[in-house]
């Protein structure tokens, strides 16, 4: 209320008046030390990524030079290849491919799947809250701030007197559990902010609980459900933990095999398919967060505010 | 008595919410009752029974390697958050100044915490690799009695961990710190300039503690970073050399997996587990008694 007040007496104000204070100069020795500080942080985030960009285009006899930074002489993308197919994880030799497609498909189907029941969750708490049901939406949330070694043993034990320890659908529920927390919170304070009479006059007209939630909720839960994707799919793809825990050796994801073509190399060191390999899976987190900008933000800070 | 019993236990609503309940008393509860359950008994690869008291917890607290990880989460955690707050600070204020091509600064910024710690930890692996990284540059450039080495000295590794969390984690401190800066009224400034408060005056006096909320937000989302440290570890460095960059989080994972100990392993993930809960008991004071004070209030 007050903040509209403000503006409307404001606009004529800052139309007819120049701004305050001297115009900023443009160059000026503060303005020059503020863009050197700025281009020397860039150096600092953006050099590792040089070096494994030009070394992943070389071949292992100019690697062996030594000329860290220089730019490859003869571009070559065999190293990818050879990190996409033939790059080998402990005794297998087929490359980072089979990684990818199980990171593909641990990540849909746990999204998926975690999306939907934190929405409901959401939504439940939000407007049918039964008796106790604060108490267990609080119990979830102080299980975001839980050490994963706290619970990891019993869920294993759990799991596997289930026959689902080391298998797909397992990985699936054991993301589907560790997103809940974050998403269920950013779902409910979603559903808090929208108008009560909106909720109120659906009951009028005698739509229950389900139908409430498809005709109206949903719909209007596009923007939030936009950010939970990213999380989600971000946070899912760059697992590790969980990954060579749960998913059992068949399934493991892209940053497992990764960890293993790398750090687990017998015989000579392939520095260059090595650094293919490690873009190869930082691309999808990567394409996701150029793509969606400012969400992907909007994101990590709405999953790391509490209450 | 104004609420039906129907309002007060909706099915379709305890039933929509059957999966957070299974996993809120189900994990969270029943899990680590029994992760605490198992850390007085002496089960080894598999569960069992056979209560030991605090068997486990003095075997751990002699340990040399747990009181390593102990003695290296904590340098880490300080490290870390404390760099990336005052960097992340820094960052937010000089992009804060009506720079050119801010969106290309802030996407430099933050792209590698869009990366898995994996990722991070081999890439400053290699950048910090004696024969092929900055080292090896160094002399080939000319300066043949460069050493920079950190990871293979067990005293420096550390700190190269320290130097991958603020490589990955300070873009995020900046980008809520500057979403807070940006919040921060206008009119605030032009006051204090009208008043003759110097600019780094303003900023740690009358801007800083209005921006409290941000500042909260980018700590907390450090503090489970830094818990979360075992990906990172196991990349870069695999714990070593020796156990110089062991962790509390990788101790444990080894204790279950490798060593096959669980009793002593729930005993270290029980340790962990206790600050938490302190400063989450302390989170929900202070929330619990706001409350009261605006109920009161009203």
């Amino acid at each position: 209320m007050t903040a509209g007040v403000i503006t409307t007496q404001e606009q004529p104000d800052q139309a007819g008046v120049a701004p305050f204070g001297p115009k900023p100069r443009r160059t000026s020795v503060g303005r020059i030390g503020l863009y050197a500080f700025l281009v020397v942080a860039a150096l600092f985030f953006l050099i590792p990524v040089y070096i494994m960009i030009v070394t992943s285009l070389k071949g292992m006899p100019e690697i062996r030079l030594g000329h860290l930074f220089n730019f490859p002489v003869e571009p070559t993308f065999q190293p990818w290849a050879d990190a996409w197919l033939h790059a080998c994880t402990g005794r297998d030799c087929f490359g980072l491919s089979p990684g990818f497609y199980n990171s593909v498909k641990i990540t849909v189907p746990s999204v998926i799947i975690s999306i939907i029941c934190a929405s409901i969750n959401g939504y439940a708490l939000t407007f049918w809250p039964y008796r106790g049901a604060n108490l267990l939406f609080g119990l979830l949330v102080f299980g975001a701030f839980v050490p994963y070694q706290v619970v990891i043993y019993p869920l294993i034990i759990g799991l596997s007197s289930v026959g689902l320890f080391a298998t797909l659908p397992g990985i699936i529920i054991v993301h589907t559990i560790f997103g809940m927390p974050i998403l269920t919170l950013l779902f409910r304070n979603f559903y808090a902010a929208l108008p009560v009479e909106l909720f109120k006059a659906a009951r009028v007209d005698g739509a229950g609980f389900w139908r409430i939630f498809f005709s109206i909720m949903l719909p209007m839960s596009v923007p939030i459900t936009v950010v939970a994707i990213i999380l989600q799919v971000t946070g899912i793809w760059n697992d590790f933990l969980f990954g060579i825990v749960f998913a059992g050796r068949s399934n493991w994801p892209m940053t497992v095999q990764l960890n293993n073509i790398v750090n687990t190399t017998t015989g000579v060191r392939e520095y260059n398919v090595n650094m293919a390999a490690t873009i190869l899976t930082a691309a999808v987190p990567l394409l996701i967060y150029f793509v969606s900008g400012r969400w992907f933000v909007r994101g990590i800070a709405a999953g790391a505010v509490k209450g | 008595m104004q609420r039906s019993w129907r309002r007060r236990f909706h099915l379709p609503a305890v039933i929509g919410t059957i999966p957070m309940i299974l996993v809120a008393v189900g994990v969270f509860v029943i899990g680590i009752g029994f992760s605490v359950l198992w850390s007085f008994t002496s089960s080894k690869l598999f569960p069992n029974y056979d209560f030991v008291g605090l068997a486990q917890y003095r075997r751990l607290w002699a340990d040399s390697r747990w009181l390593v990880s102990v003695n290296n989460i904590w340098f880490f955690g300080l490290m870390s958050i404390t760099c990336n707050m005052v960097f992340g600070y820094l960052l937010a204020v000089f992009m804060d100044q009506r720079i050119r091509q801010e969106d290309l600064f802030r996407s430099i910024f933050l792209y590698p915490f869009a990366m898995s710690l994996i990722v991070t930890g081999l890439v400053w692996q290699w950048v910090l690799d004696p024969n092929l990284g900055l080292q090896e540059a160094m002399r080939n450039l000319g300066w043949s009695s460069f050493s920079f080495a950190p990871l293979v000295d067990a005293n420096t590794a550390i700190y190269a961990l320290v130097v991958a969390g603020i490589w990955q984690g300070s873009g995020v401190t900046m980008a809520i710190l500057l979403a807070g800066l940006r919040g921060v009224d206008e009119e605030i400034w032009k006051a204090a300039r009208v008043d003759g408060i110097p600019t780094w005056r303003t900023h740690v006096s009358i801007v800083a503690p209005m921006m409290k909320g941000a500042f909260a937000t980018a700590f907390v989302l450090q503090c489970v970073g830094v818990v979360r440290v075992y990906d990172l570890v196991i990349a870069m460095t695999g714990g070593g050399p020796g156990i110089a960059t062991s962790m509390p989080a990788v101790y444990v994972i080894q204790l279950i997996t490798v060593r096959q100990n669980v009793g002593q392993g729930m005993a270290a993930a029980t340790m962990m587990l206790l600050p938490v809960l302190v400063v989450l008991a302390f989170g929900g004071l202070v929330m619990w008694r706001r409350n009261r004070q605006r109920e009161a209030a009203l």
